[in-house]
């Protein structure tokens, strides 16, 4: 589905990602971990086309969209929930899951999406008409989710979703995650800093450290390595 | 306190103008965080449009009237667009310094362009509607007065229903809040500016027909002081906040025609630009301005 080929991204003098390639089947939850500044979030920029690769190529559905503005990747299924969440406060939760349909014209589809994503958060459909900004943290990070999702991706980039958030709001928010998965077949590239709780529902992962995959494999045998186990997950 | 009303309703048809254009300003600054000088100029062309269409179109007559105001609107829209396009769209990720001194060249060739072409002397604005005084007591109200405030809340409806009523003006005030968000929803950004151009030059526009009808010449320069007025309302109302330049415009139109009727009236120019640096000093978000507070 996704296919990251050699990627190398500069930041004026500061390389952040050094010829780094990753792969993400249809249908998995892959995911990225690695300490602060190892670049995860510059993985996922490259990818929706916020910032651009010095080299490298990346696929999508075979496609090469290397270079592409985000917002044409968009209307291919590629959707990205970044770090920092971003929700518009200025507007209403309602406006922003609305903008997260915003190529979509059939109202129809509109309707039935926002329904799926109240489904999903019935917190957000309480605050529909609440301004996004006054919203909690957790709810603001389920908007987020709810909006990427309006605009019914094929695959999601999700960005630390439990940053920020109590610990058990965090479980509910990564049980939503899955079953996206399981019954929407959305592939999901995810970003997370608890790497513990990311490998227990990706099927495979990747180890970021300086902009370098330093490992990679099955997430049952990442969390199975001693120096992931170290590094990431606590001891 | 019929002289009381009748500065009042002076006050607000003039004011009603600098709300105009205050909002051209105001989007302009919501979606690319720079002033673009070069509206107050839009605003003088608005008026040119309107000198050279309105015997071509049938002015004197209501329908000959608006036709002329909606072609001037129109043209505006075209040319804001055109400006963004060449001038500013080239500087998108240059600092808001480059972009602030491209927008004083873009006025100055208009000015200077506009001399050029339509001549530097000032022209008498032709009749645009049949004009009558209407009166009501001892109050006097001109019938371009009852136009200029109709159209004025018009326009301002009309507005507010397509900002906040509409997918394009609702993607307004999401790039305005967040560019980089914005463009992850899939929103065209770069169309949204065009559109947020073509909306506001519409607007000057339609302030140039308004305020030519009321003082009735005009000239290549006429742009510059209610520019720099519906500047400071802009301000006076909060930078980037539509309300805000709404009210700004109308509180500065109250104040400079309420200043003329006193016997300090030779500073009825000055008083705007008093107005600016004391909310500086005092308010620098503007009225309805507040400032912004992100969850993160
Ligand atoms: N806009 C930027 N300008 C300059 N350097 C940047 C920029 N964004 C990121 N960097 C640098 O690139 C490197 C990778 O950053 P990135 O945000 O991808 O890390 P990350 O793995 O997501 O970290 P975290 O877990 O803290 O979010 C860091 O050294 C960071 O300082
Ligand atoms: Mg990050």
């Amino acid at each position: 589905m996704l296919e990251v080929k050699n990627l190398t991204v500069n930041y004026g003098a500061i390389t952040a990602l050094h010829d780094v390639s990753l792969r993400v089947e249809a249908g998995t939850i892959v995911t990225l971990i690695g300490g602060n500044g190892a670049g995860k979030t510059t993985t996922l920029r490259a990818i929706s086309g916020m910032v651009k690769p010095k080299a490298g190529q990346i696929l999508y559905e075979g496609r090469d969209i290397t270079g592409v503005p985000p917002h044409k990747l968009v209307g291919q299924g590629l959707a990205h929930s970044p770090e920092g969440r971003m929700v518009f406060a200025n507007l209403t939760v309602l406006e922003n899951l609305r903008m997260g349909a915003y190529l979509q014209r059939d109202k129809a589809v509109i309707a039935r999406e926002l329904e799926f994503v109240y489904a999903t958060f019935p917190r957000l459909q309480e605050r529909a008409a609440q301004l996004a900004g006054t919203l909690s943290g957790g709810e603001q990070q389920m908007l987020a989710i709810g909006r990427a999702l309006m605009s019914q991706p094929k695959c999601l980039l999700l960005d630390e979703p439990s940053l920020g958030i109590a610990p058990l709001l965090v479980k509910s928010i990564f049980e939503k995650i899955v079953e996206l998965n399981r019954t929407r077949g959305l592939t999901i590239l995810l970003v997370e800093q608890n790497a513990n709780l990311a490998l227990q529902v990706s099927s495979y992962g990747y180890v970021l450290e300086t902009g370098r995959v330093i490992l990679a494999g099955e997430a049952a045998s990442l969390r199975a390595d001693p120096k992931v186990r170290e590094a990431y997950l606590g001891g | 306190m019929t002289e009381l009303l009748q500065q009042l309703i002076n006050g607000l048809s003039l004011g009603a103008i600098y709300a105009l254009i205050a909002l051209g300003y105001t989007m302009v600054y919501g979606v690319l965080r720079f002033i673009n000088f070069a509206h107050s100029d839009v605003f003088m062309i608005g008026s040119y449009v309107g000198f050279y269409l309105a015997p071509k179109l049938g002015a004197g007559s209501v329908l000959g009237g608006l036709a002329v105001l909606f072609s001037a609107m129109a043209a505006c829209a075209l040319l804001g667009v055109i400006i963004e396009k060449l001038a500013y769209k080239p500087l998108r990720n240059r600092s808001t310094l480059t972009v602030l001194i491209t927008a004083i060249g873009v006025s100055l060739l208009l000015q200077n362009g506009g001399q050029k072409l339509f001549g530097p002397n000032p022209r008498a604005f032709p009749k645009l509607f049949p004009e009558t005084q209407l009166h009501f007591g001892e109050l006097t109200v001109s019938s371009n007065q009852l136009i200029v405030l109709a159209v004025s809340i018009f326009l301002l409806v009309m507005l507010w229903w397509i900002v906040h009523r509409t997918r394009i003006g609702t993607a307004m005030r999401a790039l305005s809040f967040n560019a980089t968000a914005a463009s992850l929803v899939g929103i065209n950004n770069d169309a949204v500016i065009s559109f947020t151009f073509a909306l506001g030059s519409a607007l000057a526009g339609a302030g140039g027909i308004l305020y030519a009808m009321n003082y009735p010449s005009i000239d290549p320069l006429m742009g510059t002081l209610p520019g720099l007025k519906a500047f400071v309302a802009a301000v006076l109302g909060g930078i980037g906040n539509l309300p805000g330049a709404a009210l700004g415009g109308l509180l500065i139109g109250l104040v400079e025609t309420f200043i003329s009727g006193t016997r300090a009236s030779t500073f009825r120019d000055a008083i705007a630009f008093a107005i600016l640096i004391l909310i500086l000093l005092f308010r620098p978000a503007g009225l309805l301005g507040k400032m912004r507070v992100e969850k993160v």
